[in-house]
């Protein structure tokens, strides 16, 4: 099994290697700059199962870890 | 006259620019095919006259939130002249994009680089020569915020609007299935132009968030906050607001009074009982609110809205909501409307709708204004914040029990995903601006009704002219008579109930009628009502009014978002059995348990 975003623990970077989201989702992390390619770091995670901070480029995002686990990501850096 | 639409990113400054441009002048118009108001104003840019319309801000062309048909809807319905791009410089890698989309569009176009200020602290260095050459549009850096290449920007605009463009049809149909092409245009032209550094300096908003999304801290945090910002709001607000009152009683005594002795004493009664006691004793509110919202405009601007959503996303999630949707019901805290307009970046209807049930307790200015009279009536100088402060407990209780009855109804699986942006503080001109606009919109709301909902109360109460005024025999003793059996349960007697129907129309008519009903305003009335009610019938009036519907301006709100008049009409009588029994329950344990 690939390893998600979601997999990864606070700190860590890894590069995506591909985004399984349906077509708005996508569309919408692509404009927020998460393209297959890009390093993505876990920046922050909200206690009780709360949200990601995730910083890709000069950006810093949150999402749940639901969304998280739709973009697939290659070993830590 | 040439149309300039302003398209951009959320997050970008738009509306900074917007205002710069246009000197504020703004209002709100309609368009040809688009369901929403935009704003709009008119600014003199080189010899000509130019409309500029301010669009939602959007991520990209292709989205499927409401407010990015609204951009696609705008363009395609209504010829421009120029698109002016505004770009956020600290982001040019992500947002550029957009402009490429633009230029596929083939609309005619300027590209504003907003927050040079800060792209330059990060240290990035952008080659507007050669990002002019390879978009083949003009492109200029400004700082919104405070001015900075403003002028030039201007000069820009205006002088691209000079060149004659074909203002061709926009097919957005065809638009865009070469989305790889538009990556690497992008990956060429960031690589021509842009100096990225290689590591994000550690900056001020990094050190700040340790602290604010702190694991353990943040809630806390937070709610120490919104306690100081309160604190702050009423220790500065009260004695403007007895200024004010001060003021209007001084005007009453000394010169309306005398001046009116001899006229007919319906017509005086009118107008001094009725529409001056009643305009007054709400104005008398308007310092309070205008700091309200001047604090709120701080915290709105600062970016400490996406650290709550962060924050209570994890709570908001086991309600069926999410964090955005608390942000809104924070916002709700200043006026219902804009929080529920504010649910339109919400692109599932189940989740947007269930948002903008829980949108209507949240406690507003107007209910605020309420509130603050009558726990200064009925309540000590060291209980009253106490008291204000259970109210606005009260509101998130019963927003939040609201949204775990109704999760079941609307099922959600939007995706949360949204920006952190830096914290910014805002400028003394922003904070400015806000304070005006909110005088104004007293003022067009003290003209359209609070003036007329006074005057129909003091009729009621006074006519017919035969019987005495107030008594059971007026009008409006006969409609208290038939509410009499649903109220008097729940310990709100004729009189409030009359306010509590005006009410209806907006919160701030109720103690305006108040003070109509009575012919009395400021301390004078104050001291009735503590006469007349004990301070279990207050709390309950007070919960009543903080829970049924919040006012027309919401419902007619809730109606055009929601697109339903049937999920408008179980809105309004959820929020109305809910009030009464809240009420019942609050009125009857306290009388049973003797107080």
């Amino acid at each position: 099994m690939t390893p998600d975003l979601s997999l990864l623990h606070e700190g860590e970077s890894a590069v995506i290697q591909s985004i399984e989201a349906d077509e708005a989702l996508h569309h919408r992390l692509q404009a927020l700059g998460f393209q297959t390619g890009k390093p993505v770091q876990v920046v922050r995670m909200g206690r009780f199962s709360g949200p990601l901070q995730i910083r890709i480029g000069m950006t810093d995002v949150i999402m749940r870890r639901s969304d998280a686990a739709k973009i697939k990501v290659g070993p830590r850096l | 006259m040439k149309r300039i639409a302003l398209l951009g990113m959320p997050n970008t400054g738009k509306s900074t620019f917007f205002n710069r441009l246009t000197g504020a002048r703004a209002r709100v118009g309609n368009w040809p095919g688009i369901t929403v108001d935009l704003m709009t104003a008119k600014t003199l840019l080189g010899a000509d006259w130019a409309q500029v319309v301010d669009l939602p801000g959007i991520y990209s062309f292709h989205g499927f939130s409401e407010d990015e048909k609204v951009v696609r809807d705008f363009l395609e319905k209504n010829a421009v002249d120029l698109v002016v791009v505004i770009l956020n410089a600290t982001q040019i890698d992500r947002q550029l994009p957009l402009a490429l989309q633009i230029r596929k569009l083939g609309l005619p176009a300027v590209i504003v680089l907003n927050m040079a200020d800060e792209s330059r602290q990060l240290g990035m260095r952008i080659d507007t020569a050669k990002l002019t050459e390879s978009l083949g549009y003009p492109v200029a850096m400004v700082s919104a915020k405070y001015g900075m290449g403003f002028n030039e920007a201007r000069q820009t605009i205006g002088f691209a609007l000079q060149a004659p463009h074909p203002t061709a049809e926009v097919g957005l149909e065809r638009v865009f299935s070469e989305d790889h092409e538009i990556e690497s245009d992008t990956a060429r032209i960031l690589d021509a132009a842009v100096d990225l550094p290689r590591q994000m300096p550690k900056r001020h908003t990094v050190r700040l968030d340790r602290w604010l999304l702190h694991p353990w801290l943040g809630l806390p945090l937070f709610f120490l906050f919104m306690f100081l910002l309160f604190q702050f709001i009423f220790t500065l607000g009260k004695p403007l607001q007895d200024g004010v009152a001060w003021v209007l009683t001084e005007v009453r005594d000394r010169g309306l009074e005398p001046w009116m002795a001899d006229w007919p004493p319906l017509l005086s009664g009118l107008l001094l009982d009725g529409i001056y006691n009643g305009v007054g004793t709400v104005a008398s509110f308007v310092p309070i609110i205008i700091l309200f919202f001047l604090v709120m405009t701080l915290v709105e601007d600062s970016g400490y809205l996406s650290r709550v959503a962060f924050l209570m996303d994890a709570l908001m999630a086991r309600l069926g909501l999410d964090g955005r949707s608390f942000v809104m019901l924070l916002m709700g805290f200043g006026c219902n409307v804009p929080a529920l307009m504010g649910t339109r970046v919400m692109r599932s209807r189940p989740l947007r709708l269930l948002t903008m049930l829980v949108v209507p307790f949240s406690l507003c200015s107007a209910r605020l204004q309420v509130f603050l009279f009558m726990t200064a009536a009925l309540f000590s100088a060291q209980a009253a914040p106490v008291v204000l402060f259970s109210l606005y407990l009260l509101s998130f209780l019963t927003a939040l029990l609201t949204a775990l009855l109704f999760k079941g109804r609307y099922v959600s699986t939007e995706p949360f995903v949204i920006e952190l942006p830096p914290y910014r503080l805002p400028t003394w001109r922003q904070v400015a601006l806000r304070g005006w606009h909110e005088v104004r919109h007293f003022l067009r709301r003290a003209s359209k009704f609070i003036t007329a909902g006074v005057v129909a109360v003091w009729l009621l109460t006074h006519l017919p002219t035969d019987v005495p005024p107030n008594s059971a025999e007026t009008l409006a003793g006969q409609i208290a008579g038939w509410l009499e059996p649903v109220l008097t349960p729940i310990g709100i007697d004729a009189q409030l109930s009359l306010a509590l129907i005006f009410g209806f129309v907006a919160k701030e008519i109720v103690v305006g009628s108040l003070a109509a009903i009575y012919g009395l305003e400021g301390d004078a009335l104050m001291g009735l009502m503590a006469q007349k009610l004990d301070w279990v019938q207050a709390y309950s009036f007070m919960l009543f009014t903080l829970i049924y519907i919040p006012c027309l301006s919401t419902i007619a709100t809730l109606r055009q978002e929601s697109r339903s008049l049937g999920f408008t009409l179980m809105s309004v009588l959820w929020s109305l059995i809910l009030a009464w029994l809240s009420c019942f329950a609050f009125y009857q344990a306290a009388r049973a348990l003797g107080y």
